[in-house]
């Protein structure tokens, strides 16, 4: 029987493992990749709270919220990755780098 | 063999796949195999939506992370780095500092979701589909209209700043 | 009477009577699961024999109706008109070394193929031959369609940085940008027949064309659909990646032997069914036009096919307008190409669904 425990535990070691990476990489593109574990990790929790909890009565939109909510994050995500990936080639073009630490212009 | 199981068999192939993939995503030296790991990843979420009954995130999740996002990775990588050399997705200096911190936040988490019971008895309705897309045009009209701006902002401000001048 | 009545009955509904009798027979002498897994293995297999056979009657059709409009005669020695054309191909092919290039990423290289074809073969779980004969009749039916077959850019992009080869790699991210631009204006076309319909079912869609068809109701529509989906497919005239002339054969040129006929595998049935979808969308799908046309003038006629025959014969109708585009038109340019999409197509398909949205309002204020 799978309950929402497992789907909490299973997005919290995603959140993780993405964390891990977005701390750890030194390539741009990478971290960023690992932040969209992340947004999908959270993603999980929204959608398997939406199937496993009761509609309550503070709740006045029923049990779908959580599925509205994960739209918005999968269309902000998707206008993060565009503009992100956008700055990417900007800074590439000047610094011919895609490395974290080379991108040290505000460093004094 | 009923229902419950089938989603149990799913379920335990679905998470196994998706740490290993994530993992992936960290741990391989080439960029493009994690951006490839990722596809995978995004794919397997899909499914796990499935699970959940929520077949049209799933669909929008195919749609925008495995036919939009990914691709606008691949591109990226293909377009910045010697995406053919062997080592293009290093760790950097405080590899160390970032594996304890994750694991301090996987610790928590995992002790807090211990203690922590929830409600039983959820149910997805048979429609649920439509109720999603009244919700989103009716209580949720205002964040939906945000939201559309948003895109729109951020598909102007990539193109200006990706452009050459 | 009745004995004809079940006997049409029967024909309408074969695959899923057979389906039936030979579970209850299997169910005589084996638990219930390992029917159920056997079924399953039966069923894998019927329709991968029949989407083998439904691509290698696509490319004899092919090479026969582009030679015979450009006054060739094509080929016709291998067997009575040449039919057995495909099987000789086929065995070719097989026979064939598989090369892998030396400096190519072999997991890439490798995998590209399978990324390409399992999203062809997914997408016709929604297709309804009939009315009984669909693999899931799911609520988001359509909207999986556009999702699977976004998944197919992935291989594009695999297969093209996977082999290692700058022409390869050009010719993958041409098709990517090319892809992407144009199921834009593929979704926002399909969104107009959703409305009218009021489902994105597949069955529920072909349902609601009882009365009327909705290639009346939306011709900008599948005009749209049209054109975006002879784009996605990367066909004539938009086959710009895999231009022979500049960039030899874009992002296979590097696969030979078996590869190479899986890429044209999921080429072929990504095509059939996009035409099988453009049917059920905009041409009634199994519905059969003399039944429709008789209840207009209250006339009880006889469907005179059964469903799915009629399914057949309106996807090979469109099938063929693919043809008959790659023996008129020439090969557009990259910028001509990116213009159609955002500048015509796009702008198109908003219209149609601002019409389509008000005239529904105005339909439902009126009939209220």
């Amino acid at each position: 029987m799978i309950t929402l425990q497992h789907f909490l535990v299973l997005s919290a070691v995603i959140f993780s493992i993405g964390l891990y990476g977005a701390l750890a990489k030194r390539n741009v593109v990478a971290v960023l990749m690992c932040i969209e574990l992340m947004f999908n990790a959270v993603n999980i929790t929204l959608v398997a709270f939406a199937r496993y909890l009761p509609a309550t009565a503070g709740n006045p939109y029923g049990p779908l919220t959580g599925q509205v909510f994960a739209l918005f994050i999968i269309a902000v995500a998707a206008a993060e990755a565009a503009v992100a990936l956008a700055i990417i080639l900007a800074v590439y073009r000047t610094r011919r780098s895609v490395n974290v630490e080379d991108v040290n212009l505000l460093q004094s | 063999m009923n229902a419950d199981s089938y989603v149990a068999i799913a379920f335990w192939i679905l998470a196994i796949g998706m740490v290993l993939a994530a993992y992936a995503v960290v741990a391989l030296p080439r960029i493009i195999h994690s951006a490839l790991a990722l596809v995978l990843f995004f794919f397997q979420i899909a499914g796990l939506y499935v699970l959940l009954r929520a077949e049209f995130i799933a669909a929008v999740q195919v749609i925008i992370y495995v036919g939009a996002v990914t691709v606008l990775f691949l591109f990226a990588i293909m377009l910045t780095n010697r995406s053919y050399a062997p080592d293009s997705n290093p760790a950097n200096r405080q590899w160390i500092a970032a594996g304890v911190v994750s694991l301090g936040l996987l610790g928590t988490l995992l002790a807090t979701l211990g203690r922590q019971t929830w409600p039983t008895g959820g149910q997805v309705p048979a429609n649920a589909t439509v109720l999603l897309g009244q919700l989103m045009l009716g209580p949720f009209i205002l964040p939906f209209e945000i939201a559309a701006i948003l895109l729109l902002v951020a598909m102007v401000g990539a193109i200006v700043i990706a452009r050459e001048s | 009477m009745d004995a004809l009545n079940a006997v049409s009955n029967f024909i309408s509904n074969v695959l899923p009577i057979l389906r039936d009798l030979l579970a209850g027979l299997l169910n005589n002498f084996l638990p219930g699961w390992l029917t159920e897994i056997v079924m399953s293995i039966v069923s894998i297999s019927v329709f991968l024999a029949f989407a083998t056979i439904v691509v290698m009657s696509l490319t004899l059709v092919e090479r026969r109706v582009i030679a015979f409009m450009q006054n060739r005669l094509g080929p016709n020695r291998v067997g009575p008109q040449g039919v057995l054309q495909p099987v000789a191909d086929v065995i070719k092919l097989f026979a064939k070394e598989d090369i892998i290039p030396a400096n190519a990423d072999p997991w890439v290289y490798r995998l590209a193929t399978t990324v390409m074809v399992i999203p062809a073969l997914l997408i016709y779980a929604v297709i309804p031959w009939s009315q009984n004969m669909v693999i899931a009749n799911l609520s988001i039916g359509i909207l999986y369609f556009v999702a699977i077959s976004s998944v197919s850019v992935v291989g594009l992009l695999m297969a093209g940085w996977g082999s290692n080869n700058k022409f390869a790699l050009l010719g993958a991210m041409r098709a990517a940008a090319q892809v992407i631009s144009y199921e834009i204006p593929l979704v926002f076309s399909i969104i107009g027949v959703a409305m009218l319909a009021g489902s994105l079912s597949t069955v529920d869609i072909v349902n609601a064309q009882r009365v009327l068809w909705f290639i009346v109701l939306q011709p900008v529509a599948f005009f749209v659909f049209f054109t975006a989906a002879t784009a996605e497919l990367n066909r004539t005239p938009f086959d710009l990646m895999e231009a022979e002339s500049e960039i030899v054969a874009g992002y296979h040129v590097e696969y030979s032997g078996v590869r190479f006929a899986l890429f044209f595998l999921a080429e072929y049935l990504n095509g059939f069914a996009v035409a099988a979808l453009a049917t059920t969308m905009f041409f009634g799908g199994w519905l059969s036009p003399v039944e429709t046309i008789g209840n207009w003038f209250g006339w009880n006629l006889p469907p005179l096919l059964p469903p799915y025959a009629w399914f057949f014969l309106k996807t090979y109708l469109l099938f063929f307008i693919l043809y008959w585009l790659r023996g008129t038109l020439p090969r557009v340019r990259i910028d001509q190409l990116m213009g159609l999409a955002w500048k015509v197509l796009l702008p198109l398909a908003l219209a149609n669904l601002a019409l389509t949205s008000i005239g529904l309002y105005l339909y439902r204020v009126i009939t209220t």
